[in-house]
């Protein structure tokens, strides 16, 4: 174990000398309080140790221990429901025994070193099992069942596999390997959090990850192990974008890290989940939550740990075969923390002070994501899809960190202040927010949901655009110069506007909606407008049009719970009919 | 024995470097004997091998390498607190300079705190009465929020403070409240309107008060806030108060760290403010809010003057990334004479949702609050394009929009500063504006709220 000593301090860096035999990244224990840092730079014998604690009250002098091992997080049952921070320590344990604030110099296990889980073996003793491979189960919640699989470079024969309770580093059993060494089988994993993990082949993305919610599933929708950004600036509601799709995206696994944000954000999240009952697995949304919190008063060092902490945690649920989706909240924030230690090694800034390494360290952690084959000699599918929130300086994405964002994801989900001003969430632009997954996920629409669901969606979005257009029009001119079907345009585009696109989160039924509901709706809306063009065409006027009733039941079937949903669209399809047919009549009669 | 240190080797703006320097630590107070026998304090900031780097609080003037000399006093900035705080002045590092008697400390506390765990917050959901229906009604504060108002110069932004801190209340609930009041970089006069006014309501007995005017050594108004939440922090969690904490102004504040930053020769980030200003404010901001099983709480109004009203510079912009939401002052509501002149738009308080509603104020409030808005935005549009073409171009609906953004801002947002509403009152007079739309215009608002407001109450 390699020992220095202190020889400077700024912020949260840490000077030390005597650490020629240290390696990089390797984590450190720094002083008497044994605070946790991580070796980012060595020259000679000085290793600079980025902090991962508050740093007052160190000395020069004080001792320097590497660990000699990278920072890694554990993997293994109790992982699920937990709430982290940037390095893994568990916050409720914490909160158990250092009280309300985080104290410094506290080294926790990860996982609960206590608690006895029930492992069931999935091989016996005589198979021969290669790494990745399964050997057994545990069910670590009502929802979600580990798959405890060989770790990286294990391979060989059982010898012995038992049934039975175990603590997460107890073993389960025994495996002799080609070169007859034999070695336990443990539930507990441990991987170094800046290296992925690994898998036999990357795999393209074919499938969507629904999210129920109305405006990305139609207009941009992401796929399974894709990845996409959310860019707003504040009060546009990127953190109840976040959530809602921690909630409703129909992923098996989520990880949701809440980095340089709010506490009460994260408290909100420990609050609501638990309550919160998944449509479709009937439990509690917490079941298959993982939480990692670096409050933006947390240590800035964490910050930068965190994202890595949770994609690495991702990736371990996506080699048993899970599908998972992880939210980062905020990327900006990480970015920052990448900068005021960049700054304070005294290296040469790039743009606006972000370090010139930037946007190869934010495709390192977008690439992480994907749709995999998994190692094992029966390999998995399973996914991992990541969105991550930026918070660019006044809303201006021509940031450094949009920017570097914006050229690695697929999925770019703008938000707009002027969306939200008037309320009209999720404040994503139709305009300019844009998904490349459309056309390979458009085979995937057409044989689950409807045929037409994606010239529906064209149909909607040349709308919209012509309504831009229009809109432009009326600002010169007024909305009199507008032919009735233009005007009748304006009306159609502020019903998708409005009933369509509009998803109000706090409301039990609205805040989610299957792709069945969406489609019903999408096509009733579309059908008030062709319905109206041709009654227009036929000579019935604008003014009547205009003062349909049909138009308040249409602006609120959205409300409607899915079971009731489709009698309640026959019946207001039947209305619109029967209005215009009416309307018809009566002017023709005139 | 303390050893004293002759070795200062440089003197530059508030920061000083010293020699030789051994068994320091990083955030250590130091205390300079100055030849004319005065004494200044300085802090760490950074350590080389033996060489430390101190800020200086006050002046420089008088010190000099060769006969200054630096005593370490072995502990971090602290603030000395007891329940006897209540009804005291002190300066911005908490010095007494009310005339009164040194405070007998019942504990001293480090002014840095520590980061709350968020596993041990409660999530607030106490709706506070404000009084002010802008605020009340669409930008609902809760109790152990942080919510800035972001203001500029010239609008009345130390009026809306104070009728916060004179109306705020919660509903059926009167237990401790006390009030702490940090100044930073704020004139004499401003600060006297404060005490003034926390004196002619009774507020001053039951406040604590931490001032750093203009003209103080502006290093200081680092430590001013820290002071103040310190102090916030023992009433609220150790003594079970609700603490209503007013900051003002923080952009005199980040003036300062930039001023320390510049010093230091850090790499600049926006506007030449240091990299951590985000860190920095979260820092202090953060310590707002709620613990699990603690009955007290932190709630904060920082106030900010918006550089040239610009809501994208650094500050206003990373305080809205960090607080729960914001309150804008709009100048051209100010010239309108809309009192307070607050935007609603895009102002927002992020907790609101968990304030209000059935039990906490009424069942119709979120509905009411979504229409009120977009009914607003909507009538503002109108406007617009009223300006441009006439009011003949809007269509039937449109004019009643326009006629809503008008009366929206005067009978709604305008009440003056000294009128308190009830939340039954605000939420009429936001019914009493809905009514101008037909029944089906109100998209918003549920059948069931609809059919109990929709008509007017007989009188």
């Amino acid at each position: 174990m390699v020992k220095g000593v202190i020889t400077k301090i700024s912020g949260p860096l840490v000077v030390a000398s005597g650490m020629r035999a240290a390696n990089m990244f390797d984590m450190v224990k720094i002083g008497e309080l044994g605070l946790t840092g991580e070796i980012i730079e060595i020259h000679g014998d000085k290793a600079s140790i980025q902090v991962y604690e508050e740093t007052a009250g160190l000395k020069p002098g004080e001792e320097v221990l590497s660990t000699g091992l990278p920072l890694s997080v554990e993997l293994g049952p109790g992982l699920i429901k937990s709430i982290f921070d940037g390095i893994q320590r568990p916050l409720e344990e914490m909160y158990r025994i250092q009280g309300y604030n985080i104290k410094r110099g506290l080294t926790l296990p990860a996982l609960d070193r206590k608690k006895k889980w029930h492992f069931s073996p999935a091989c016996k003793a005589g198979d021969t099992l290669g790494e990745g491979d399964v050997v057994g189960t545990v069910k670590e919640t009502e929802v979600v069942t580990q798959r405890i699989m060989l770790p990286k470079g294990v391979s060989g024969e059982i010898i012995s596999i038992n049934e039975g309770d175990f603590t997460v580093d107890e073993p389960v059993g025994l495996l002799k390997d080609s070169r007859g060494r034999e070695h336990d089988i443990k539930m507990i994993t441990t991987w170094p959090i800046r290296v992925g993990r690994p898998y036999t082949q990357k795999l393209p993305p074919t499938e969507p990850l629904s999210t129920g919610q109305r405006n990305i599933d139609t207009l941009n929708p992401i796929a399974k192990g894709g990845a996409a950004a959310i860019p707003g600036p504040f009060g546009s509601g990127k953190t109840v974008v976040q959530h809602q799709l921690a909630k409703w995206a129909q992923a098996d696994i989520v990880v949701y890290i809440g980095c340089g944000e709010r506490g009460n954000e994260m408290t909100d999240v420990l609050n609501e989940f638990p309550e919160i009952i998944d449509p479709k697995s009937g439990k509690s949304l917490m079941e298959r939550t993982v939480l990692i919190a670096n409050t933006s008063d947390m240590p800035v060092a964490a910050r930068e740990a965190s994202i890595y902490t949770g994609i690495t945690i991702a990736e371990y649920f996506r080699d048993m075969g899970y599908d998972v989706a992880i939210m980062a909240d905020s990327t900006s924030r990480w970015a920052e923390a990448l900068r005021e230690m960049s700054g304070r090694l005294e290296e040469m800034p790039g743009e606006e002070g972000y370090p010139a390494y930037l946007g190869s360290r934010l495709a390192q952690f977008y690439e992480r994501a994907g749709m995999v084959r998994t190692l094992g000699t029966r390999p998995r599918t399973g996914s991992v899809t990541a969105i991550g929130a930026v918070s660019p300086p006044g809303g201006d994405i021509s940031e450094p960190v949009s920017q570097a964002t914006l050229r690695i994801v697929k999925v770019f989900w703008g938000l707009d202040s002027a969306l939200a001003y008037a309320r009209h969430f999720p404040a994503i632009n139709w305009l300019n927010s844009y998904s490349l997954y459309v056309t390979s996920l458009t085979p995937w629409f057409i044989k689950n949901v409807a045929p037409d669901w994606m010239e529906k969606r064209g149909t909607m979005m040349r709308l919209l655009q012509k309504e831009a257009e229009l809109n432009e029009i009326v600002k010169l001119v007024g909305v009199d110069a507008l032919s009735g079907q233009d005007r009748l345009v304006l009306n159609a585009t502020r019903s998708i506007r409005e009933d369509y696109l509009q998803q109000d989160a706090m409301d039990e039924v609205d805040t989610h909606a299957s792709y069945g509901k969406m489609y019903g709706l999408m096509s009733l809306v579309l059908e008030y407008y062709t319905k109206c063009s041709a009654a227009l065409s036929r000579g019935v006027s604008f003014r009547g049009i205009d003062h349909l009733k049909v138009t308040e039941r249409i602006g609120r079937i959205k409300f409607t719970p899915e079971d009731r949903f489709p009698q309640e669209l026959a019946a207001v399809r039947e209305e619109l009919d029967a209005e215009i047919r009416e309307l018809e009549k009566s002017e023709v009669e005139e | 024995m303390q050893k004293e240190y002759k070795t200062i080797t440089e003197i530059a703006g508030p920061l000083m470097m010293l020699n030789k320097v051994t068994d320091v630590s990083m955030g250590e107070l130091g205390e300079i004997m100055v030849a004319d026998g005065s004494k200044k304090m300085c802090k760490v900031m950074e350590i080389d091998g033996d060489v430390a780097v101190v800020q200086l609080f006050g002046s420089s003037a008088g010190i000099n390498p060769a006969e200054s000399t630096v005593k370490f006093l072995g502990h971090g900035t602290e603030l000395a607190v007891s329940e006897d705080m209540l009804g005291r002045v002190f300066d911005g590092l908490g010095r007494p300079v009310d005339g009164g008697p040194e405070l007998l400390a019942e504990e001293r506390l480090d002014v840095n705190g520590l980061p709350m765990n968020p596993a041990a917050r409660e999530y607030p959901s106490e709706f506070i009465q404000t009084g002010v229906s802008a605020i009340d009604g669409l930008n609902t504060l809760v109790r152990g929020q942080k919510l800035p108002i972001f203001s500029a110069s010239g609008l009345p932004h130390s009026d809306l403070a104070v009728q916060i801190a004179r109306q705020a209340k919660v509903l059926g609930d009167d237990s401790k409240f006390a009030v702490v009041f940090a100044a930073m970089g704020i004139t004499f006069e401003e600060a006297n309107f404060f005490i003034d006014d926390f004196r002619k309501t009774g507020a001053l007995s039951r406040s604590v008060l931490f001032i750093n005017l203009a003209n103080d050594p502006s290093v200081e108004r680092i430590s001013t806030p820290r002071m103040a939440l310190t102090a916030a922090e023992y009433l609220a969690f150790e003594k079970n108060m609700h603490v209503l904490v007013i900051m003002t102004d923080i952009t005199y504040y980040c003036e300062s760290l930039r001023e320390i930053s510049a010093a230091r020769k850090e790499v600049p980030g926006r506007r030449g403010y240091p990299g951590y200003l985000y860190t920095d404010l979260a820092t202090l901001y953060e310590r707002a809010g709620r613990k699990r099983g603690i009955e007290g709480s932190i709630t904060l109004i920082p106030i900010l003057t918006m550089p040239e009203d610009d809501k994208t510079h650094p500050i206003p912009d990373l305080t809205g990334y960090i607080t729960e939401g914001q309150i804008i002052l709009s100048r051209d509501l100010h010239r309108k004479g809309i009192t307070p002149p607050i935007d609603v738009l895009p102002s927002l308080s992020r907790l609101k949702d968990k304030g209000i509603g059935k039990g906490k104020t009424r069942a119709d409030h979120a509905n009411t609050m979504n229409q009120l808005f977009s009914a607003y935005s909507r009538g503002k549009e109108a406007k617009e394009l009223a300006t441009v073409l006439g009011d003949s171009a809007l269509s039937e609906t449109d004019l009643l929009y326009a006629e809503f953004a008008d009366r929206f801002e005067k009978e709604y947002v305008s009440q003056g500063f000294n009128v308190n509403r009830t939340i039954e009152e605000t939420l009429e007079t936001g019914w009493k504006l809905l009514r101008i739309f037909p029944r089906a215009e109100l998209k918003r608002i549920k059948d069931e709220h609809l059919d109990k407001y929709y008509d007017a109450p007989a009188e």
